[in-house]
């Protein structure tokens, strides 16, 4: 056991064994560092002004994100390559690239969001060499700007994207070598890291059996992995959190795996690395991932945080039900796997007991031949929170009515919930428009929505009607969503 | 600096018309532009946080800070009581707006004590435990509310009448009445409010504050700290974004950083979190218009009879000029021969609306664009057909009066609208998207083309004037200094580039300073547009002068008639002898020639009486147009812009690229505001879109997939502006009118054209959904 974590920041070796449990890492930057090119804008995760990369080793290979350091908790940090906008620029003041075609394009005018956008275009240059329009709005989902439009921003990323000249200037490619290593130095030993300030503990447990070991003695723990959602609870409501024990460096839940049957979603697996598996094997989800988040949430949070947190507007939890996905708990005592609609029990209530933690989700694969599609409905079309997101599964038998139908919505009620009335109605049914007609109503028979913010009870009742026909249409050979770019391009 | 270059050069970098990338460019992708939170702090600077109201209307029966005072590094508690001078910081003398409540609630968020810490951390967290009690009052948060309620006003209303609608109205061939519902707006600059103050000698304070409006801040922490002006400088090098949120709305952060600063003898600092900065600062006024238009079988409009009610908040802020503004455009490009307008600011308890980008002029000319569109359904014909129809007329038309008594002398809109319609294939893309929808039974498109007119100048005609100080120093090189405040939209580069021009030097020599009180007194706001019209000249008023004593004194020295001195690229033509520009400055100097002087511009011509809702409030207007397509869903609502068009008009502009910039960010927040733009109060008087992640402002993936934006290069300031340039802060906004039409065009598609969908702004796909529904019911 140790008391100190260790990561890099830009070029220097950083061992921090005095920081808070929920401190972020703008502050450290901000306050500790005086790093000031990275800016508070929302401390929510969804303005981007915070943007920095996050380096780390994924199968042996340095793979650098774009996160939002506004919610992401130092403790998360260990064994990481933390890199901000002041690495970006060569000592002589050469800019970089990236910041060479802003200046030139003239994407920055209050400048304020400025370095946050910078960090993203960067994240995109080093994994992409030709990016489509698509990829580049993709990129830059998580970032707000409120002077320019835009359009500024976005011919940066095309002027730049050409240019990939030798990895001299860049200072992660003509590092990356060494970084590696200095990475793999600082996890070659992994031992239990328990930090403590002011009598609150940050616990970094050096394994899966440990975290096992230690949420077992501490139930009543916080377990972070994305921090996505948590870190609004301490930047937003300022709850006191303790101990808090962080898992988004356990490889052993972050396996993804495929086989004839499903997919296997480790636990710790973000979105971004699930949906470049699951957009595979389910074509369908690729719509899906665009739509949540940005980039930087994508890169943190996880399919397992997502279901764990049991909100009721979650995204994934209403495909994966739709699909027939099974979760799987564990404890030091065992585990136990469950189908997931059974997980959610109530408003703010999951069926998971002291001890617990959610290991993985297996999503069985669906039929060739079946329908599947999933839609979520926003105020905004990206980087939004859903007003409603509904999943629809049709399998048909030989004369091609429905043998099974499997539909879930988020938004719709207090937990995502499986629209039982529509499903049996429709089982054993011709699939037609006389049908899909037909059942649409009993829609209200299974949700009774909420109003709010996002949309009226009236707008969720009818959209949710609304949407079995979409989907029924598009079975039908005529898509009716609207697609800003071609899916393909994407 | 070699000699031999300068006098070979033929022309300088920067002068004005050319488009130079903003000053700050390479400080803003690096990270190095300094914003207020970036400034390195004294040591010992304390941090503050707000204790804000959590009811909407109620009476303060009692508040117990003893609690918060006992909290972890905390190290003062500020009350009302703690005000040293006046406990008000309404900006228009009205004395209705307490800097902290006192015994009485209006709305919910309301700042009652500030805690002082020794972190913001610290001073978040014990802002929470006050026990405070109350005693609710009725409350009422909108429009309808107010109505029901018999609100008050909380200014004056304005009208404005000419000729004879009440008979008019009833004579026509044809009459319409109808309401539009228009939402407010969140100005989400990205930086929030902020101040750190710096407490002095004797009464002084010095004050960082991210404002547009320095010298009110200025007197506002005199006017609370009880001190002459003199004793308060404030300094402003940037904002994180403005729009309008931070003219008025950044007073209530300095003067409590202030107040603690002198109270405590300590640097104080004081930024909200994004959640609080949505809760307690004024955003867009919401609308509601109510019309009543008279016109023939043709759509020529014979007489508007329209009244505006805002939603106005808990005290009046700037809504009075506000809700004028909005009056001043309701004819948008438009000429109404009979015509009634009347505004209504009323109360309500919610924060209190202030200025946002366009002042009122958007709801005004969006409350018109309404009317031609009604219009347009009801006679069956193209929206743009009814728009040209009515646009003003050139002098001798007898088309050109105003509601206001201004006569419209500049008036480009018809060839600004012509040409656009050309350039972007306007009528062969209707066509293409009627023929379309008639096969498209889910998604549907929409086109719309629609211009605006927009008036430059503060109507408040005091604050058109503007001052500026510039100093040469030995070396050569250019101190410049104004009132105007850069808030990203390119002032600072535009105004070096007319000194640079005024002395014909590269702009490299002259370095823009960040505006501060102590060197130009008695600002105006950065505001309504103006920023490089009244700067840009009071500038070159100062470099003018300095100038010109540069010549009398070569005149002398070489002994040459004026007309023998002549500024050439960095250097100047004495007779037959070239000298470098900084020699000459050098010479001058040891002659004892003041090389610093204060310039000072005023606006002429203008003039305005409210109560006769007569004069010539406007210098010149500024004119454009846009072309909006998009594509609904008629099963969800959701929509995305296909594509989009813009000419705009901004003179002879100052910089292109900086110009360019303006337009097309103007437009996008434009098109976020009439969109998914939505505020959204519940029964309890919360605002529940407090924070990006519940406010939606648009993303890149919202702007236009096509998206062309032009100047309208020929166009000349009528007016002799700096450089024959015209304003283009605000005048873009309302580009984004042409895509709540194009939705509302896809939507009427469902009932054949025949039916107005009275689609309320902001159209979210909720709305549009409703809209459909409507149209599918008849």
């Amino acid at each position: 056991m140790t008391d100190a974590i260790r990561f890099i920041l830009n070029g220097e070796d950083v061992a921090l064994g005095d920081f808070g449990q929920t401190e972020t890492l703008l502050d450290y930057l901000r306050l500790r560092r005086r790093l000031t090119g990275t800016k508070e804008g929302c401390a929510e995760g969804d303005c981007g002004a915070c943007t920095v990369l996050v380096g780390r080793l994924i199968d042996g290979i340095l793979r650098y994100e774009t996160v939002n350091a506004c919610i992401r908790f130092l403790g998360s940090l260990h064994g990481t390559h933390v890199v901000t906008v002041e690495h970006l620029a060569a000592r002589d003041g050469t800019l970089h690239p990236v910041q060479q075609a802003m200046v030139d394009q003239h994407g920055s005018q209050c400048g304020f969001c400025t370095p946050g956008f910078v960090m993203s275009l960067y994240g995109l240059w080093l994994s992409n060499d030709a990016p489509s329009r698509a990829e580049i709005e993709s990129a830059l989902q998580g970032n707000l700007c409120r002077c320019t439009g835009y359009e500024p921003i976005v011919k940066a990323a095309e002027q730049v994207a050409a240019e990939r000249p030798s990895s001299l200037f860049d200072p992660l490619e003509r590092d990356r070598t060494e970084i590696s290593a200095r990475l793999w130095e600082i996890r070659a030993h992994p031992e239990t890291i328990i930090v403590e300030k002011d009598g609150a503990r940050s616990v970094i447990p050096a394994n899966l059996q440990a975290f096992a070991d230690f949420i077992a003695d501490e139930p009543k723990a916080t377990i972070v992995a994305g921090s996505t959602d948590v870190g609004l609870w301490v930047t937003k409501q300022m709850r006191l959190l303790d101990p808090v024990v962080f898992i988004n460096h356990l490889t052993e839940l972050q396996s993804i795996s495929a086989d004839e049957k499903g997919i296997t979603i480790g636990a710790g697996v973000t979105y971004t690395q699930a949906f470049e598996v699951l957009s595979e094997e389910v074509p369908q989800m690729a719509r899906l991932i665009d739509r949540i988040g940005g980039g930087q949430v994508r890169n943190m949070g996880t399919i397992g945080g997502n279901i764990a947190n049991g909100s009721p507007i979650g995204d994934t939890p209403p495909p994966l039900i739709a699909l027939g996905a099974e979760l799987t708990l564990r404890s030091h005592s065992g585990k136990r796997t469950m189908p997931l609609e059974d997980y959610f029990l109530a408003y703010g209530k999951q069926d998971r007991m002291a001890g617990e933690f959610v290991e993985k989700v297996f999503v069985p694969r669906p039929r060739e031949d079946a329908y599947f599609a999933v839609y979520k409905i926003s105020k905004r079309r990206d980087e939004d929170i859903s007003a409603l997101c509904g999943a629809f599964h049709v399998e048909l038998d030989m004369e091609g009515r429905v043998a099974s139908a499997r539909i879930a919505f988020g938004g719709m009620a207090a937990t995502p919930k499986r629209a039982r009335h529509v499903e049996e109605a429709l089982t054993g049914q011709d699939w037609n428009w006389a049908t899909v007609s037909a059942v649409r109503e009993l829609f209200d028979q299974d949700y009774q929505p909420l109003s709010d913010w996002r949309a009226t009870a009236e707008y969720r009742s009818l959209t949710a009607k609304n949407l079995l026909t979409r989907f029924f249409l598009e079975t039908a050979g005529a898509p009716t969503e609207l697609q800003r770019h071609e899916l393909e391009e994407a | 600096m070699d000699k031999t270059t300068f006098e070979t050069k033929n022309t300088i970098n920067g002068p004005m018309h050319a488009s130079l990338r903003h000053d700050s460019a390479h400080k803003h992708v690096t990270g190095t532009a300094e914003y207020i939170d970036d400034i390195r702090e004294p040591a010992d600077t304390l941090h503050a946080a707000l204790g804000m109201a959590d009811r909407t209307h109620a009476e303060i029966l009692s508040v117990d800070l003893d609690v918060v005072k006992a909290a972890p590094g905390v190290v003062w508690v500020m009350t009302a009581d703690d005000i040293p001078g006046f406990n008000d910081v309404g900006s228009t003398g009205q004395h209705d707006e307490p800097l902290l409540a006192t015994n009485k609630v209006e709305f919910h968020g309301q700042p009652i004590f500030a805690v002082i810490a020794e972190t913001r951390d610290q001073a978040r967290r014990a802002a929470r435990l006050a026990k405070i009690e109350y005693r609710d009052l009725p409350h009422w948060t909108d429009i309808e509310g107010a109505i029901t309620n018999g609100a008050p006003l909380v200014v004056k209303p304005m009208t404005l009448h000419r000729g004879e609608p009440e008979a008019e109205i009833g004579r026509a061939p044809r009459r319409l009445q109808g309401r539009m519902e228009i939402g407010g707006q969140e100005h989400f600059y990205l930086e929030g409010q902020i101040a750190m103050a710096i407490p002095g000698e004797d009464d002084d304070v010095t004050v960082w504050s991210s404002t547009q409006h320095p010298s009110e801040v200025q007197h506002m922490v005199a006017h609370v700290l009880g001190i002459p002006n003199h004793a308060v400088t404030i300094n402003t090098r940037r904002m994180g974004g403005g729009f309008g949120g931070k003219e008025t709305q950044g007073n209530h952060f300095a003067c409590l950083a202030a107040v603690a600063a002198k109270r405590l003898g300590r640097a104080v600092k004081f930024r909200p979190d994004r959640d609080e900065d949505m809760a307690v600062t004024g955003k867009r006024h919401d609308f509601r218009v109510d019309y009543d238009v008279a016109f023939d079988d043709d759509g020529r409009i014979h007489a508007v009879d329209a009244t505006y009610a805002a939603r106005c908040g808990w005290c009046a802020d700037l809504s009075g000029p506000v809700t004028d503004r909005a009056l001043f455009h309701a004819d948008s490009s438009y000429f109404y021969p009979h015509v009634h307008l009347t505004s209504q600011p009323l109360k309500t308890h919610t924060v209190s609306n202030t200025a946002f980008r366009g002042f009122g002029g958007p709801q005004g000319m969006l409350g018109a664009e309404r009317i031609i569109e009604e219009i347009a359904y009801t006679v069956g014909k193209d929206p743009l057909e009814i728009r040209k129809l009515n646009f003003y007329g050139q002098p001798g038309s007898g088309r050109t009066l105003t509601p206001y008594h201004q006569e419209v002398e500049d008036n480009v809109i018809a060839r600004v609208v012509e040409e656009l319609e050309r350039s972007s294939d306007y009528q062969a893309r209707r066509h293409a998207t009627i023929a379309f929808n008639e096969n498209s039974p889910v998604i549907r498109k929409g086109i719309a083309l629609t211009p605006v007119k927009f008036g430059i100048s503060f109507t408040m005609t005091a604050y058109n004037q503007a001052g500026a100080l510039v100093h040469i120093y030995q070396d050569g090189s250019i101190h410049l200094n104004h009132g105007g405040t850069e808030m990203g939209q390119g002032l600072y580069v535009k105004v070096a580039q007319v000194v640079a021009d005024t002395f014909n030097v590269d702009i490299e020599r002259v370095k823009i300073t960040a505006t501060t009180t102590a060197k130009v007194p008695n600002t105006s706001a950065t505001a309504a547009s103006s920023g490089s019209d009244l700067n840009g000249m009071a500038a070159y008023d100062a470099a003018r002068q300095i100038k010109e004593r540069l010549i009398d004194f070569a005149m002398r020295q070489w002994d040459v008639p004026h007309e023998e001195v002549e500024f050439l690229p960095n250097r100047v033509r004495v007779g037959a002898e070239v000298v470098p520009f900084d020699t000459l400055v050098r010479a001058a100097y040891y002659d004892r020639v003041q090389l610093s002087a204060a310039g000072f511009y005023k606006t002429p011509k203008i003039h305005w009486d409210r109560e006769a809702g007569r004069g010539r409030p406007f210098y010149y207007y500024a004119y454009g147009a846009a072309c909006s397509e998009v594509s609904i869903d008629t099963l969800t609502g959701e929509y995305m812009v296909d594509r989009t068009d813009i000419l705009h008009d901004v003179g002879r502009s100052l910089n292109p690229a900086i110009d360019i910039g303006q337009i097309e960010g103007g437009f996008v927040q434009g098109m976020g505001w009439l969109t998914t733009e939505e505020l959204w109060w519940d029964d309890k008087g919360r605002l529940r879109t407090h924070a990006p992640s519940t406010y939606k402002i648009p993303l890149a993936s919202d702007r236009p997939k096509v998206f062309n934006v032009k100047l309208a290069e020929w166009s000349e300031n009528a007016e002799p502006t700096i450089g024959r340039s015209k304003a283009v802060g605000e005048p873009p906004f309302m580009l984004a009118i042409s895509v709540l039409e194009a939705i509302s065009m896809a939507v009427a598609s469902i009932a054949d054209y025949r039916e107005c969908p009275h689609l309320d702004a902001p159209a979210t796909p909720e709305r549009v959904l409703m809209a459909v529904e409507r149209l599918k019911a008849l």
